[in-house]
């Protein structure tokens, strides 16, 4: 069985769940598991076309299965399959500043 | 929305140690602590802005560093409760920018920087119904940041 580490960020979704135990043979298939498990995390995993969405990596232990064979990557037992979301951000391209009070 | 988030005066110091020596490009870290009903925030781990091209007004954290600070995380029992970044030569408002790739539960600490010094810093949660930010109440040990009205 792997596990999956659940993102901090999802975790309301996953009842303050932090990993999930699968059975499933693939990569895909372990995430489709994971949002079956919990359905009000699914919205948050895929988009209307059932794609993952694009703020979120998939890695196999340390690989992005992007450099694999994506969500056809088989796992194996113990296994550790992890949900990586974007973070990114910054100010705006204006500079707005104006001193105020802190 | 009201949350409330208790950083210490320690790490208030070690947020715009990193802000001002980054500066002018934009800093971001990890924010680690306990979450109840006051969020309390423990531990900051700076993390390398990996934005490729201008870092002056982006910042980027790797997957492979966010994989590792989430592992580390589960390792030592502190919950992820948020991320840093600075604005340099901007407020500590969370922009555009920040709410297009901002997430759920995460407290977003921003510390501005006017022309190398640290300004202002406030934190913000993602409110995700309506897709926007709030302000969250800041405590710096006997300091208190109230949202702005």
């Amino acid at each position: 069985m792997a596990k999956i580490i659940i993102p901090t960020p999802l975790r309301k979704f996953t009842d303050n769940k932090s990993s999930f135990i699968t059975n499933a043979t693939t990569v895909g298939n372990a995430i489709q598991d994971l949002a079956k498990s919990y359905e009000p995390l699914a919205k948050h995993l895929y988009d209307d076309q059932l794609n993952l969405r694009s703020f979120l990596r998939i890695y196999l232990g340390e690989d992005d299965i992007n450099l694999l064979e994506k969500s056809e990557t088989l796992i194996s037992e113990n296994d550790v399959i992890s949900i990586v979301p974007a973070i990114a951000g910054g100010s705006n391209s204006k500079i707005i500043y104006q001193a105020r009070n802190y | 929305m009201k949350t409330v988030i208790k950083i210490s005066n320690r790490i208030i110091k070690e947020l715009i140690q990193d802000a001002e020596s980054s500066y002018p490009n934009e800093a971001c870290g990890f924010l680690y602590g306990a979450d109840a009903s006051i969020r309390s925030i423990v531990h900051f781990e700076p993390v390398i802005n990996s934005q490729e091209g201008d870092q002056r007004r982006r910042f980027e954290i790797s997957t492979l560093d966010y994989l590792k600070t989430e592992r580390r995380a589960l390792d030592t029992g502190l919950d992820l409760l948020g991320i840093y970044h600075s604005h340099p030569d901007h407020e500590a408002i969370a922009s555009s920018h920040d709410l297009e790739k901002a997430l759920p539960f995460f407290s977003y600490v921003i510390v501005s920087v006017l022309k190398g010094k640290a300004e202002q810093i406030y934190s913000w949660r993602l409110f995700d119904r309506y897709r926007s930010f709030y302000q969250e109440e800041l405590l710096i040990e006997n300091l208190i940041i109230s949202p702005n009205k």
